[in-house]
């Protein structure tokens, strides 16, 4: 299955919805200021937000107004091109490569899929020969540190831990120092889940990130947040949180397959203009793909992809 | 944020437009419609819930005489708050573990709602209520999901039954049951693995536990932050497997919490708690009234009153107090009164708590309050037990060793001393003379 259609797959839903609500709306009708509306309640339906839908429909309407829309296919392809250039700027990758080891160290609230993302990162990196290390800086949830370890196992790499209820700061010191020397390329560090409102753990983060900076200078190069695509408006609240806070380089989105609505991401495009790493589209190991804005747009609305 | 005072302001100047026209129709009323849309949709509550709700707010605020009311505004939201604390259920509808032990209790729900950390506060509230649960672990798909039951148990003090190496859910429940009865527990709270609503097979694999089991609660637990999507969650589970009630986790957030509108609207089942924080006692029973200001922007005042009394204890008041009068209060005490306000949370988010938190929003620079409480129990902290009971022996050398000690300035120590000083003088005139006294003072100024 090519990437493209692993991500069509991933949005079906999303898709479907959009379309059916949009053909339904429009269909056979002449293009009214009802048919506005219709996309406008298929778009928050989606999770787009209100702000950013409100743009994108009133750009489709000044489409509209001049002429240019006229037809069905014609609000598909211009939904299509006005998503792709939102999306545009925040289709950036992990340079892995610029800096040895490079230090990712990934956050974000709890349940969001941390140590899952985790392993299936870790495995993308594996599969292109380079050495890693897994950090288990979750030391409060119960178990967590197993869960990592399973992974590990099964990705036959190693992972720098230590008890329960110890330090995570003492854990990230520990694997950054670990990971320069056995000549590792990608140091992964897991951190516990939090909620990014409580300000004590914002500080536990802050300082992991310290501890980070004076081992390796630079580091940690990578600070991934990882997203939840079944969380709502809340996501943006996430998304600004975390940044103000630790000046996060990056974004993972999971859980985009079946059941989410792949819309939250025209906002953070629109809004915060933080690069989407990577999706996660399925369970499977090789289910989390590299954020593209032409199949994400083509995906949510379209069909085909463009060659 | 500060999203109530929007919206209320943004009703008021709709509705002043409105007083020229002596009655609301339903074109005029439009605007005011479209401003409590927006609120609701951006609270994440599903698309045609909200246009249904409207659509019932609409005929009320039509047959009531909003506009000779002084702040139609006002009056009109009253409306929308009345309807919200309807939909979502008006009273709270308890745990309900009646029948024949073992009374089994089957948690359900998409990958990380919170289901095992959800069991494991159900099975602390219970033991507290003198029951006797067992925590059953079936989820043998996530790495560790077992394992960490199994750690929540053992803080917990709670037993939990597991079959090492069964991949059956199914016959976990059935060994569970055998257990559980044979060893007189009387509750059985089943944790299973998260899955999608969409996975017919995973969603089969849970039904057939349920059938099995039948158990007295069948309770679907859900994210608060779950967007337009929660409908669709909630709707499937429930028509799929059969849902009694919903538990709603994650609350402790800044998440307004619409999802839980859009959940009762179409299942029609009551919200039993909510979960709000990570620690294991913290599970509340939800009351419509609350998540209805939530929802809205609008505070919630009763939850601060309730949080701060769980917090402060009474004997400690009293001794406290005790020692005011005696003019015995030392810097001791005044950390440890720090101390139990930082457990109430951040300022921030007990600021918010108030109604017309929007005033203070962006006014006061939270970040800056907090370090400066922040140096003030490290100032205290470097000082020695003898120098915080008796704090008239801090003399400039040891004011130069507190302040290297905690990482401040000289002045810095110098002004706390004089603030504690002066709080002291302010307390003894206060128990001295009653509140007469104060008052005597405060005029004399």
């Amino acid at each position: 299955m090519s990437l493209f259609d692993k991500i069509k797959n991933g949005l079906a839903r999303t898709r479907d919805q959009l379309r059916t609500r949009i053909e339904w709306v429009v269909k056979g009708k002449p293009i009214d200021e009802d048919a506005f509306e219709g996309i406008e309640e298929a778009l928050i339906l989606a999770d787009a937000g209100f702000e950013t839908t409100e743009i994108l429909v009133a750009s489709l309407k000044e489409k509209w107004k001049r002429g240019q829309i006229k037809t069905t296919e014609d609000i598909q392809t211009s939904m299509i091109e006005e998503v792709e250039k939102l999306l545009l700027p925040i289709e950036r990758h992990i340079p892995t490569d610029s800096k040895k080891p490079f230090v990712i160290l990934t956050i974000g609230v709890n349940g969001v899929g941390k140590t899952t993302t985790i392993a299936k990162l870790a495995n993308i990196y594996r599969t292109s020969k380079k050495k890693v290390l897994l950090g288990a800086c979750d030391t409060f949830r119960a178990a967590a540190v197993e869960q990592l370890e399973v992974w590990a196992k099964r990705l036959d790499m190693d992972v720098i831990k230590h008890t329960e209820g110890s330090d995570p700061a003492a854990v990230a010191y520990d694997a950054t120092k670990a990971a320069k020397a056995r000549g590792i390329d990608v140091l992964i560090l897991d951190t516990a889940g939090r909620l990014h409102t409580k300000v004590n753990l914002m500080e536990e983060m802050k300082k992991i990130k310290r501890v980070i900076t004076k081992e390796v200078e630079g580091a940690p190069h990578e600070i991934l947040l990882i997203i939840d695509a079944t969380n709502g408006q809340n996501t943006i609240s996430q998304v600004k949180t975390f940044h103000e806070a630790l000046n996060i380089t990056g974004i993972v989105v999971t859980k985009l397959d079946g059941t989410a609505k792949g819309g939250f991401i025209l906002p953070i495009a629109h809004l915060l203009k933080i690069p989407i790493r990577y999706i996660g589209v399925g369970e499977k190991m090789d289910d989390l793909i590299p954020f593209s804005a032409r199949d994400f747009s083509r995906a949510l609305f379209g069909d085909k992809p463009e060659t | 944020m500060a999203m109530f005072e929007k919206l209320q302001e943004r009703l008021e100047s709709t509705f002043k437009k409105l007083k020229g026209y002596g009655k609301l129709s339903e074109t005029n009323i439009k605007d005011s419609l479209r401003e409590v849309r927006i609120a609701l949709l951006e609270a994440d509550v599903n698309y045609k819930v909200a246009k249904d709700f409207l659509e019932k707010v609409k005929e009320k605020v039509l047959g009531e005489d909003v506009l000779s009311s002084i702040t139609p505004g006002q009056q009109f939201i009253k409306i929308v708050y009345n309807e919200l604390c309807e939909l979502l259920g008006k009273v709270n509808k308890p745990l309900d573990v009646a029948g024949s032990p073992p009374v089994p209790v089957l948690l359900l729900g998409l990958q990380g709602s919170g289901k095992t950390t959800t069991a494991g506060k159900l099975a602390l509230l219970l033991r507290k209520k003198g029951r006797k649960p067992l925590l059953v672990a079936t989820d043998v798909y996530r790495p560790a999901a077992i394992d960490q039951l199994i750690k929540l148990g053992a803080q917990l003090n709670v037993a939990v039954f597991s079959l090492k190496d069964s991949k059956d859910p199914l016959a976990i429940c059935r060994e569970a049951k055998a257990y559980a009865m044979k060893n007189g527990f009387d509750t059985m709270i089943v944790d299973t693995a998260g899955r999608l609503h969409i996975d017919d097979g995973m969603v089969e694999e849970v039904a057939n536990q349920k059938k099995f089991l039948n158990p007295r609660e069948t309770l679907l637990i859900i994210d608060a932050m779950t967007g337009q999507d929660a409908v669709t969650i909630a709707t499937a589970f429930n028509e799929k497997v059969g849902i009694d009630g919903i538990i709603l986790t994650k609350l402790d957030g800044d998440t307004r919490g619409g999802a839980a509108i859009s959940i009762r609207a179409v299942t029609g089942k009551p919200i039993k708690f909510i979960g709000v924080g990570e620690k294991l006692d913290a599970l509340e029973p939800f009351h419509p009234e609350r998540m209805a200001s939530r929802i809205l922007g609008m505070g919630d005042v009763v939850s601060l009153v309730e949080r701060a009394q769980e917090v402060f204890d009474e004997k400690q008041a009293l001794d406290l107090e005790k020692k005011i009068r005696k003019d015995e209060f030392t810097l001791e005490d005044f950390k440890d009164q720090i101390k139990q306000m930082r457990k109430l949370g951040s300022m921030e988010s007990i600021i918010s708590m108030f109604p017309g938190f929007n005033k203070f929003k962006g006014t006061i620079d939270f970040s800056a309050a907090e370090k400066d409480i922040k140096k003030t129990e490290a100032i205290i902290s470097s000082m020695t037990r003898r120098e915080q009971v008796y704090p008239h022996i801090i003399d400039g050398n040891r004011r130069v060793r507190i302040a290297k000690g905690s990482g401040t300035k000289v002045q810095d120590v110098n002004e706390l001393m004089k603030k504690f000083m002066e709080t002291k003088k302010m307390m003894k005139k206060l128990t001295k003379g009653g509140l007469k006294g104060l008052q005597k003072q405060l005029l004399s100024k």
